[in-house]
């Protein structure tokens, strides 16, 4: 007998809506407003902190709901905003300045539904308030430093080779150096010279004889480029960490463009401030001679100044700067031939001429590396923001073996994450190429939480709509299709809170509007060919079985090509468009599912295999 | 129940012409009225800042213009946006000024000025060069879009159909995008999205009715081309009309509950959609008709003797 379905397609059918339903539940629970507390830069949270700031909440009699200890960061739970931000400022008295405090708003998911991987979706910063920043990095900048660095190594270089010249000179304009010479005999010596110190260089003769235009091949070009960039990205998400932004999103975009989300931050001002804030670096020589003991009672040796490293050993360092992080090019850890880590620098020509003169008469003495970064205290300062503090600490000191010149090594690092870190930490003082925010998108939370209603409410009165006019043109089968239609919105929201990368954004609630609103059109398709084949004089079940059978080529082109624009729109937009196309194309797979597959499963068990005159259709 | 039962097909064709002229017309109308008045593109597109502010109580416009142009922000265009408190400040790109600290230091002016201190519900800032990017971004991916769908298109049915439909999604784009400029609408980054979804939409209609007439050729053999698109298109008229009114009716609801952010996306689509339907129907199908479809380019390839088919059985 026709339309009849074996057991197990229901089972698959209705074991695919379940796990949808599952992972779409999370979503119904609220948030809680809650503190996410870390420690800075190489710190722990321990469960001491956790205990004691327990105890704090409890005595300030503030209404917590948890305070857990979880991957090395305490997330404390709330009842209310007022709570939070209360427990904000108690945290901060409580911990003190080694641990920084983040607002944020926790999933309430329950401890089953977190146990299988659930959790609530992504929502866009549109939808949960926060900053949003493109920044463009400076690659002008990052050229014409290279350009200036090549104009002083080739000085010393053909100084050193005793070749003469006339002058050199940046051409700042082309990314290139103009190199003029005495003597036609000495280009071609100049020529061989500078190539055999780096291969990467690219001559060409200029308006005579005389010149010679250097640039630098495409490969060097890129790989510049990709250092000012990488070098900014890093920094930037040093920065946010210690911010103490939840969940924030450092993602580089394009060749030169970097964008940073930072989901509950209202006051651009201050994240503006912190993230375009520099950190630096310096060279100095450990005071071996000092009194560290009477330093550490405040007689700090006139020459020398009070440092500590990051694990809090105090050092006594020379007040004279050796070198500062400005002519530091370049900074990678390796191994070397003991395959032990190291970190190997790289200095412009300036610099390592300055490190060279400072190192000479210094062999066997210690040099520490001392980093200096910029980060927002407890204290707030006229403008309203708080007030920026300088902190410094010694990433590293090490013994100077030899006499140090533009590439030098530090060894004696004991992990190789550890030679990484460092590596990472003299990079971040390096001068960097300069970003420029070129776009800035700030949702107030009120206008998130707004939009997140409306959203909900357009949905749902659209869904009702189409519900309504459905059951009343096609009768039964109209009640069949919008069971397929509350279905299919389960599944978009239950995949999409699968996918870890799919987010939620204002004009995305649109694409689900539009969905429910385009679901149907499957459903139009069969139910109108049903017809058709009852008008013909088929029999009821011949109607029904050809109705899904022909509908379906025209169902699986129709859709194809939408799908075909959601994967393009997916690929060429950026930020909302993109949450847009998610939906759209999420929306179109899941619909088929449920209006062609589902449908028919209900129409079988209601209608097939049976001897009918007529269908309530 | 049914919205149309009709036991004669419609003779939709006998009017390709006066419906041809009217789309070129309105094409043409389109084309005018973007070189004349443009398209008020929106701050995605120029670059610039946008501030939305809520006020606690009912704003008094003229007193924020005056206390921005005080502040030195005199081009500022200042509007309600959604209700009488929300307040949305325009400012254009201005080379004087740092752009990116323009947000703050406007809503430090009109909280100077007011007793009550306002909310930051928005700040937009968009550099020249992003705005820029995004019109050529957003005309590629319109671009690849037609180019994919020509290709789907012709490679499933025919070159002509597909012609057609891309003619037909041309049609769609060019009217909508020319309501936008007649009407001086904002065009921003949820209307580039709406005509982009439009495309997906009118793709989807077109193809229904190209599958009805192909299915119509194959199996109306003595039939005129153009007695088989009318039969075509009648048997697809209820499902045309149908699926329009869903999407019609939650577009509805999304215009009148969706806020004011989503306004022009519910816009261009309303309006997209009425131009799709009636284009599926009339541009795409009349244009396959004018190239010249016949019933043997629809007819699928002759199935391939198979060896040794004809010959007997060996015992």
């Amino acid at each position: 007998m026709l339309n009849q379905n074996p057991l197990w397609r229901y089972l698959v059918v209705i074991s695919v809506l379940l796990v949808a339903l599952l992972y779409a539940l999370p979503n119904l629970y609220p948030e809680d407003p809650a503190l996410n507390i870390s420690a800075t830069r190489g710190g722990v949270v321990s469960e001491q902190a956790r205990t004691e700031l327990a105890q704090s909440f409890a005595a300030a009699n503030i209404g917590v709901k948890s305070v857990e200890l979880n991957d090395g960061q305490i997330l404390a739970r709330f009842s209310s905003t007022e709570d939070q931000l209360q427990a904000r400022e108690i945290a901060a008295q409580t911990l003190g300045a080694n641990y920084v405090t983040a607002l944020n708003l926790a999933p309430a998911t329950p401890d089953w539904l977190t146990a299988i991987g659930a959790s609530p979706m992504n929502l866009g910063l549109d939808l949960r308030g926060g900053v949003h920043f493109l920044m463009a990095v400076d690659m002008k900048a990052a050229l014409d430093k290279n350009v200036n660095d090549m104009v002083q190594t080739f000085r010393a270089d053909l100084r050193e080779d005793k070749i003469r010249y006339r002058s050199v000179q940046p051409d700042l304009a082309n990314s290139r150096v103009i190199l003029t010479l005495r003597e036609a005999a000495d280009a071609v010596a100049a020529e061989a010279a500078l190539k055999q110190r780096d291969r990467e260089l690219v001559f060409s003769q200029g308006s005579d004889e005389l010149t010679l235009l250097v640039g630098i091949s495409e490969i060097r070009l890129k790989e510049i480029r990709e250092y000012a960039l990488e070098q900014n990205i890093t920094i930037i998400r040093n920065r946010v960490n210690e911010i103490g932004v939840a969940e924030p999103l450092v993602q580089r975009q394009g060749a030169d463009r970097i964008v940073v989300q930072l989901p509950g931050v209202q006051d651009t001002a201050t994240a503006k401030e912190i993230l375009g804030a520099t950190a630096s670096l310096e060279f100095r020589l450990v005071d071996e001679e000092g009194d560290l003991a009477a330093a550490l009672e405040g007689r700090v040796p006139p020459n020398a100044e009070l440092y500590y490293t990051r694990d809090g050993r105090p050092l006594l360092l020379e007040k004279r700067i050796m070198l500062t992080g400005e002519h530091i090019t370049g900074a990678n850890s390796a191994f070397d031939e003991y395959s032990r880590p190291q970190v190997s620098i790289k200095l412009d020509a300036k610099g390592g001429n300055m490190l060279s003169a400072a190192t000479r008469d210094s062999i066997g003495r210690r040099m520490a590396s001392v980093f200096i970064e910029y980060k927002p205290g407890t204290e707030i300062g006229a403008d309203g923001n708080p007030v920026l503090i300088k902190q410094q600490e010694v990433i590293n000191d090490a013994t100077i073996q030899a006499r140090l010149g533009r590439d030098f090594r530090i060894t004696g690092i004991d992990s190789p994450g550890e030679a990484q870190n460092l590596a990472t930490l003299l990079r971040a003082g390096a001068l960097i190429a300069p970003i420029q925010i070129i776009e800035e998108r700030t949702i107030g939370p009120s206008l998130g939480k707004e939009n997140i209603d409306l959203g909900v409410t357009a949905i749902q009165w659209g869904m009702v709509a189409v519900l309504v006019f459905m059951v009343i043109y096609y009768k039964a089968f109209g009640m069949v299709a919008n069971v397929a239609l509350v279905a299919n919105l389960v599944l978009i929201v239950g995949v999409m809170s699968m996918i870890p990368g799919a987010t939620l954004t204002l004009p995305g609630m649109a694409g689900i509007v539009l969905t429910v609103g385009m679901a149907v059109d499957a459903n139009v398709l069969i139910f109108e060919r049903i017809r058709e084949e009852l008008a013909e004089g088929r029999s009821v079940q011949q109607a029904i079985h050809q109705g899904y059978d022909r509908a379906f080529a025209t169902i699986a082109d129709s859709n194809i090509t939408t799908l075909l624009v959601a994967l393009i729109l997916f690929g060429i937009g950026t930020g909302p468009v993109k949450g847009f196309a998610v939906t759209l194309a999420i929306g179109i797979l899941t619909s088929i599912f449920t209006a062609v597959v589902g449908t028919r499963l209900l129409v079988n068990l209601f209608w097939g295999g049976r001897r009918l005159q007529s269908l309530p259709i | 129940m049914q919205v149309f039962s009709f036991t004669q097909p419609l003779n939709f064709m006998r009017l390709k012409w006066p419906a041809i002229a009217l789309s070129v017309l309105l094409i043409i109308g389109s084309l005018v009225s973007f070189a004349t008045k443009g398209i008020n593109w929106g701050l995605d597109f120029t670059g610039g800042t946008v501030i939305e502010v809520g006020f606690a109580q009912p704003a008094d416009l003229p007193a924020v213009r005056q206390t921005l142009t005080a502040a030195g922000y005199g081009d500022a265009v200042v509007q309600l946006f959604g209700t009488s408190r929300d307040v949305l400040i325009r400012v254009p790109l201005r080379t004087d000024i740092d752009q990116s600290t323009l947000g703050d230091s406007v809503i430090k002016a009109l909280n100077a000025a007011q007793a009550e201190p306002v909310t930051m519900r928005r700040i937009e800032f968009v550099g020249p060069s992003v705005g820029q990017e995004l019109k050529e971004d957003g005309g590629l991916a319109m671009l690849v879009a037609l180019i994919g769908i020509l290709l789907y298109v012709t490679m499933r049915f025919e070159w002509r159909l597909s012609v057609g439909a891309v003619a037909a999604l041309f049609h769609d784009v060019t009217l909508t995008m020319g309501l936008f400029s007649v009407l001086q609408l904002e065009f921003d980054l949820t209307v580039l999205a709406a005509i982009l979804a439009l495309i997906g939409y009118s793709i989807n209609d077109t193809i229904v009715v190209f599958d009805r007439i192909r299915e119509c050729f194959r199996k109306l053999r003595d039939t005129s081309v153009d007695d088989t698109i009318n039969d075509a298109i009648t048997a697809t008229l209820n499902r045309t009309v149908i699926t329009s009114l869903t999407t019609v009716l939650v577009l509805v609801v999304l215009f009148y509950m969706g806020g004011a952010l989503i306004h022009g996306f519910a816009t261009a689509l309303l309006f997209g959609i009425a131009i799709g339907t009636y284009s599926s129907v009339y541009v795409a199908s009349a244009i396959a008709e004018i190239l010249g479809i016949s019933r043997e380019d629809m007819l699928p390839p002759p199935p391939i003797e198979k060896e040794g088919e004809n010959t007997d059985a060996l015992l």
